[in-house]
C-alpha cells in the first residue's frame, strides 16, 4: 500500500512554441486509485501518452515498477502489467465476446507472440474457464456468444474492463472511461470499478472529467492545468482548494 | 455450421472423399480430364494459401505469384540437378517459397493496408522483370526453364532417355483410363499427387483456424490497436501468416512443375497475383472452402467457359426463332470463349459489391432463408461467414 | 552534356504520362479517398478515343472507277474516306490530324465516363474499406479492357503522329549549341508541353477558381467542409471526371509513342501507383514531381554505360526507389505528414 508503482519525474514535453507538459511530477501508490483532472487542454492526454509508450517527453522520467516507459512499444508496456481503457471502447468487433477475453487472457499467459497453430482452440479449457470467470465478474457471462460489434455502448465497455482484468494487470489506466454515458451507466462503471478495486489489488489512474466519479473512486487526486500539476492532494482537501477553483473558472461544479 | 471437432472430421472427410472422386464427379461437366483436375487442385492449394494472409489478418498482397513462380523454378533446378523424382523438387519448392516470402514480408508489412499492397505489387513487378531480364542464367529469360536430357540429374545416376516426373517410379502422366456408369473417366497418377497434398494443405488450413494463432490473426484484421495495447506485437502474427501462404504458394508452384516440367516467369506477373484474390474472394475470403471452392470455378471458367464457341451458342438458343437468336448469340458470344474474363470481371464486381462474404456467404444465406432459422437470439447468428462451411 | 541532356529528354515523355495519371490517381485518393485501381483503364480508353476517331476518319467509300481499270480488267476501285470526300482539303487535313483531333472527342468522353463511373460504382464505396476499392475497381479495369479487346482485337493499332510534327526536332540548336548536337522525335517533345499544359491548367484551376479553392479545402478536411453546408459531393463527382479527363488526354497524346493496345491501361497503373506514393499520397505536386523524376530516372538507369555497371538496374529502378521510401518517408516526397501512416 505504500510503495510507488507509477512515477512521472519532471517530465517536460513542448510541442512547437506551445509547452503542453511542464515539469509534471506525479506519483501512483501501488494499490490506490489515483485521478487526473484538469481543464480541458490542460495536458492529461498529452500526459496519459507518455504512459503508454506514444510520446516521448523532451525530458523526464515515467518509471513502472521501477521500469522505465519511455519508447516502449504498446505490447512491452502491457506485458509490464499496464492494461489500458480507452475513451471510445477499443474491442474486437468481429470476434465474439468470449473471444475478445480470451486474446488477452493468451497474451498474458504466452508473451508477445507464440505461434500456437497446431493447438486447438477447444483444448484451451484453461484459458476459456479464466476468460468466463471475468465476464462474469462484469456480469456479461450470459452474452458470451454475441458478436462484439452488437453490444450496447455500455456493454462494449464492460468487454473492455474484462479483456483488461483477465490480465491481472498491475496498473490500469482509464482514459474518460465515462465519457458520453448516461447517468445510469455512469454509476455501473462506478459501482464496477468500485467492484475491481475492493476485490483485487489493482492499482487505477484515471483521467476523468466527471466529478461524480472522481470523488466516488479516487483516493489520491492530481490537479494538471496548462501542462502543470497545481496541487495532488486526498478528495476532500481538493474541493476547498482555492488554486483549483481558480484553474477551473466555472468550469465543473466541486 | 459451427466449428466443433465432430464438424469438422466431417468436413474434412467430406471433402477429401469429394476431391479423390473428382475425376469421377466432373466428368458429366466436360472437367474430368487431368490436366484440368490437376489445375483445379494446384490452385486450391494456391488459394488455401493466400486465404490464410488475406482472409484472416486482410491483408491484400498482390505478390503472391511471385513465390508461385520461384517455386516453379525452384522445382525444376531440382528436377535438372537431382532427379525426376517429385519429392525433392516439391520439397525445395516450398523452402524457397518460404524464404523468398520471408525476406519480401519482412520489408512490406513494415508499413499496412494500401502502402503494404502495393509495397507488394512493388516486389511482385521486380521479380518478374528480374526473371525476364538479368536473372536469365536461373531462370532462362523468355525462353523458360525446362528440362533437357543433358541435365546432371545426379541422383537418378545420369540421365537415360526421356525425363519423366515421377513419385519414385511412377510417372505422373501416367492415366488409366476407366469407365464409371457408361462414362468415360481418367485417373491421372499426377492429380492423385496433388489431391493428396491438397487435402494434406485442407487440413493443415483447418488447424490454424481453429488455433488460437488462427484467433490472433482475426484479431489483427478486426483491431490492430487493441492488439498491441493488449500486450500482442503483431508484427510477427502477419509475418508468419505471410510466410505461410507464401509456403503454400511456392507448393503450388512446384506443383506445377511437377506435373509439366518446364517453369515461366509470366507466372509472376501481378496480374496472376490478382487472379488468386479472385478466387479466394469469389468463394470467399476467410472460409476455409471458399478459397479452393473458388479457385475450382475459375479454372474451370478459364478452361471450359473459353472454349464455349458460337457453335455451341446457337445450339443452346437453338430454342428461340432465327433472327432472335442470331442476336442473342452475338451478344452472349462477347461474354464466351475469348470474352470470358469480361464474365469473371464482371462477376467479381458483383460479389465485391453484394456479396463480399463470396459464394459461401450466398450459400449461408440461401441456407438461412430456405431453413428459416433467421437470427437467433443474441445475433448469434454470424452476418460473416462462419469458418467452417 | 549532350548525353545527360539527351536521357532527360527522354524521361521526359513516359514521364509526362506518369505525372498525368498519377495526378488524377492523386486528386481522386485526395478528395474522395478512393483508391482506384481503373485509373489505367480510363489512360487506356483515353487513347482508344483516338483510335476509335481515326478509325472513323478511315472509313471509306468505293466508287468504281468509269475510266481506269486493274491488271484484270475489272473497273479500279476509288477509295475515297468520307471524311475527304464530305470535306474535301480539311477533311484530309482532319484525319492525318486526327490524334490531336480526338482531343475534342476524348474530353466529353472521359468526363462522362467519370461522372457514370462515380455515380454509378465509386460513391457505394467510400464508407467501405480500401481493399474493398481496389478489388472494385480493378474488376471494373478488367472489364473495360475486355470490352476494349473485343471491339478492337487484341493487337496494338499504331496510330501515326501529323506529318508535320512526327520527324526529329533539333533540339540543340534550339538551345544555342550546334545545330544537330541534341536531335530528338518533335512529337515527344509536343507530349512534354501539352502534359506541361493540362498540369498547368489543373492546378490553376484548383489555385484560383471558386469551385478550385472548396476542393482543396474538402481535400485538406473534408468533414469541416461538409459542415459548413457546402455540397462537396458534387464537386467531388465533378473532380472524379476532371481526373478520369486528365487519365484519358494522356492516353490520347500518347498514342503516337506507343501502340494501343487494350493491356495499357495495366501496363501504366502499377507504375503510376508506384508514383503516387513516392510522391505522397495526398500531394497533387508531389505527384506530378515524381511522376517526372522517375521517368527521368528510368532513362537514365538504361544508360549503357549504368547497365554495365548495374545489369537490369533499368527495370527496377523504379520499384527500388517506391521500396526505399516506403520505408524510410511513408509519407513520399511531398506529402503532408499523418496520412496513411500506419
Amino acid at each position: 500500500m505504500g510503495t510507488p508503482i507509477l512515477q512521472v519525474q519532471n517530465v517536460n514535453k513542448r510541442f512547437g512554441g506551445l509547452k503542453a507538459l511542464d515539469d509534471v511530477n506525479l506519483t501512483v501508490m501501488e494499490g490506490t486509485v489515483h485521478a487526473i483532472i484538469g481543464p480541458n487542454g490542460a495536458g492529461k492526454s498529452t500526459l496519459l501518452n507518455t504512459f503508454v509508450g506514444r510520446l516521448i517527453p523532451d525530458t523526464g522520467t515515467v518509471t513502472f515498477a521501477g521500469q522505465s516507459l519511455i519508447g516502449r512499444k504498446p505490447h512491452e508496456i502491457n506485458q509490464l502489467g499496464v492494461s489500458r481503457v480507452f475513451q471510445t471502447p477499443e474491442i474486437f468487433e468481429d470476434l465474439t465476446v468470449a473471444e475478445n477475453v480470451m486474446i488477452p487472457a493468451f497474451a498474458s499467459r504466452d508473451g508477445a507472440f507464440r505461434l500456437h497453430g497446431w493447438e486447438s482452440l477447444s483444448r484451451e479449457a484453461g484459458i476459456r474457464d479464466r476468460a468466463m470467470a471475468c465476464l462474469e465478474d462484469v456480469n456479461m457471462a450470459d452474452k458470451r456468444a454475441m458478436l462484439a460489434k452488437n453490444l450496447s455502448r455500455g456493454d462494449k465497455r464492460r468487454l473492455e474492463m474484462a479483456m483488461c482484468l483477465v490480465q491481472e494487470p498491475k496498473l490500469l489506466l482509464l482514459d474518460e472511461p465515462t465519457a458520453g454515458m448516461s447517468r445510469a451507466d455512469t454509476n455501473n462503471t462506478i459501482d464496477l470499478l468500485r467492484q475491481i478495486v475492493d476485490a483485487k489489488s489493482i492499482t487505477l489512474a484515471i483521467i476523468e472529467h466527471d466529478m461524480h466519479v472522481v470523488f466516488s473512486l479516487a483516493d489520491r487526486i492530481s490537479v494538471l492545468a496548462q501542462g502543470h500539476v497545481i496541487v495532488e492532494d486526498e478528495p476532500q482537501r481538493i474541493k476547498g482548494n482555492p488554486k483549483v477553483q481558480e484553474a477551473y473558472l466555472g468550469g465543473a461544479h466541486l | 455450421m459451427t466449428p466443433t471437432k465432430t464438424n469438422d472430421r466431417i468436413l474434412l472427410a467430406v471433402f477429401s472423399l469429394l476431391v479423390l472422386a473428382g475425376p469421377i464427379l466432373l466428368a458429366p461437366f466436360g472437367a474430368g480430364y487431368p490436366d484440368l483436375l490437376q489445375k483445379f487442385a494446384i490452385y486450391g492449394i494456391f488459394a488455401l494459401g493466400f486465404n490464410i494472409l488475406f482472409g484472416l489478418t486482410g491483408y491484400l498482397s498482390f505478390g503472391h505469384a511471385a513465390f508461385l513462380g520461384v517455386g516453379s523454378y525452384a522445382a525444376v533446378w531440382m528436377f535438372k540437378l537431382l532427379s525426376m523424382n517429385v519429392i525433392p523438387a516439391i520439397v525445395f519448392a516450398v523452402i524457397v517459397g518460404g524464404l523468398f516470402s520471408l525476406v519480401i514480408g519482412y520489408v512490406s508489412l513494415r508499413r499496412s493496408g494500401i502502402y503494404f499492397s502495393i509495397l507488394t505489387l512493388a516486389f511482385a513487378q521486380m521479380s518478374y522483370n528480374l526473371a525476364y531480364s538479368v536473372l536469365t542464367p536461373i531462370t532462362n529469360g523468355e525462353t523458360g526453364l525446362q528440362v533437357t536430357l543433358d541435365d546432371p540429374r545426379i541422383l537418378d545416376g545420369g540421365a537415360s532417355g526421356q525425363p519423366f516426373s515421377n513419385l519414385f517410379g511412377l510417372n505422373m502422366i501416367e492415366t488409366v483410363d476407366a469407365s464409371v456408369l457408361g462414362m468415360p473417366v481418367q485417373f491421372n497418377v499426377g492429380f492423385y499427387v496433388c489431391a493428396a497434398i491438397l487435402i494434406g494443405c485442407f487440413y493443415i488450413s483447418m488447424r490454424l483456424f481453429r488455433s488460437p494463432f488462427g484467433m490472433m490473426l482475426k484479431a489483427v484484421k478486426s483491431n490492430q490497436n487493441r492488439m498491441s495495447y493488449t500486450g500482442l506485437n503483431t508484427r510477427p502474427y502477419t509475418l508468419a501468416a505471410f510466410v505461410i501462404s507464401g509456403m503454400f504458394a511456392g507448393l503450388a508452384g512446384g506443383l506445377l512443375a511437377a506435373m509439366d516440367p518446364l517453369a515461366g516467369a509470366e507466372r509472376m506477373q501481378w496480374t496472376a497475383s490478382g487472379e488468386v484474390v479472385l478466387m479466394t474472394i469469389l468463394g470467399g475470403a476467410g472460409t476455409l472452402l471458399g478459397p479452393v471452392l473458388g479457385a475450382g470455378l475459375i479454372k474451370y471458367f478459364e478452361n471450359i467457359f473459353s472454349a464455349i464457341n458460337e457453335g455451341v451458342l446457337m445450339d443452346f438458343w437453338s430454342f428461340l426463332p432465327e433472327t432472335l437468336q442470331h442476336a442473342l448469340v452475338s451478344v452472349s458470344s462477347l461474354f464466351v470463349g475469348e470474352g470470358w474474363h469480361l464474365t469473371l470481371g464482371l462477376i467479381f464486381m458483383v460479389i465485391v459489391t453484394f456479396l463480399p462474404g463470396g459464394l459461401i456467404e450466398g450459400a449461408s444465406r440461401l441456407g438461412r432463408l430456405v431453413t428459416n432459422r433467421g437470427k437467433g437470439e443474441n445475433g448469434a447468428a454470424r452476418p460473416a461467414p462462419a469458418p467452417a462451411e | 552534356m549532350d548525353a545527360i541532356l539527351l536521357q532527360i529528354l527522354n524521361g521526359l515523355d513516359k514521364g509526362s504520362a506518369y505525372a498525368m495519371i498519377a495526378l488524377g490517381l492523386t486528386l481522386i485518393f485526395g478528395t474522395l479517398g478512393v483508391v482506384n485501381f481503373a485509373h489505367g483503364a480510363l489512360f487506356m480508353l483515353g487513347a482508344f478515343c483516338a483510335v476509335t476517331l481515326d478509325a472513323l476518319f478511315s472509313m471509306e467509300m468505293v466508287a468504281l472507277s468509269a475510266t481506269e481499270t486493274t491488271a484484270w480488267g475489272t473497273p479500279l476501285e476509288i477509295r475515297t474516306p468520307y471524311v475527304e470526300a464530305w470535306f474535301g482539303d480539311f477533311g484530309h487535313w482532319l484525319s492525318e490530324w486526327s490524334v490531336p483531333v480526338s482531343i475534342l472527342l476524348a474530353i466529353p468522353f472521359m468526363l462522362l465516363v467519370g461522372l457514370v463511373m462515380e455515380r454509378g460504382l465509386i460513391r457505394h464505396f467510400y464508407k467501405r474499406p480500401h481493399a474493398d476499392q481496389i478489388l472494385v475497381t480493378f474488376g471494373l479495369a478488367i472489364v473495360l479492357q475486355e470490352i476494349i479487346k473485343a471491339f478492337f482485337g487484341a493487337n496494338p493499332i499504331p496510330q501515326p503522329a501529323p506529318d508535320a510534327l512526327s520527324g526529329m526536332a533539333d533540339f540543340g540548336a534550339a538551345l544555342g549549341m550546334e545545330a544537330g548536337a541534341i536531335v530528338y522525335p518533335m512529337w515527344r517533345l509536343i507530349y512534354f508541353l501539352f502534359a506541361a499544359v493540362v498540369i498547368g491548367a489543373v492546378f490553376s484551376f484548383l489555385q484560383f477558381t471558386t469551385f478550385g479553392m472548396v476542393v482543396r479545402a474538402g481535400m485538406a478536411d473534408r468533414e469541416t467542409v461538409g459542415l459548413l453546408g457546402i455540397n462537396i459531393d458534387r464537386r467531388f463527382t465533378l473532380m472524379f471526371g476532371l481526373a478520369a479527363c486528365v487519365a484519358g488526354l494522356a492516353g490520347v497524346m500518347y498514342t503516337p509513342i506507343l501502340s494501343p493496345d487494350y493491356h495499357l491501361g495495366m501496363d501504366f497503373l502499377v507504375l503510376s501507383f508506384v508514383v503516387v506514393v513516392v510522391g505522397g499520397m495526398g500531394s497533387l505536386p508531389g505527384a506530378v514531381a515524381a511522376g517526372f523524376l522517375l521517368g527521368i530516372l528510368q532513362s537514365f538507369a538504361s544508360m549503357n554505360e549504368v547497365k554495365q555497371i548495374l545489369p537490369g538496374i533499368d527495370q527496377i529502378i523504379i520499384y527500388l526507389v517506391a521500396v526505399v521510401i516506403l520505408l524510410t518517408r511513408p509519407r513520399g516526397l511531398l506529402g503532408r505528414k499523418g496520412v496513411m501512416e500506419a
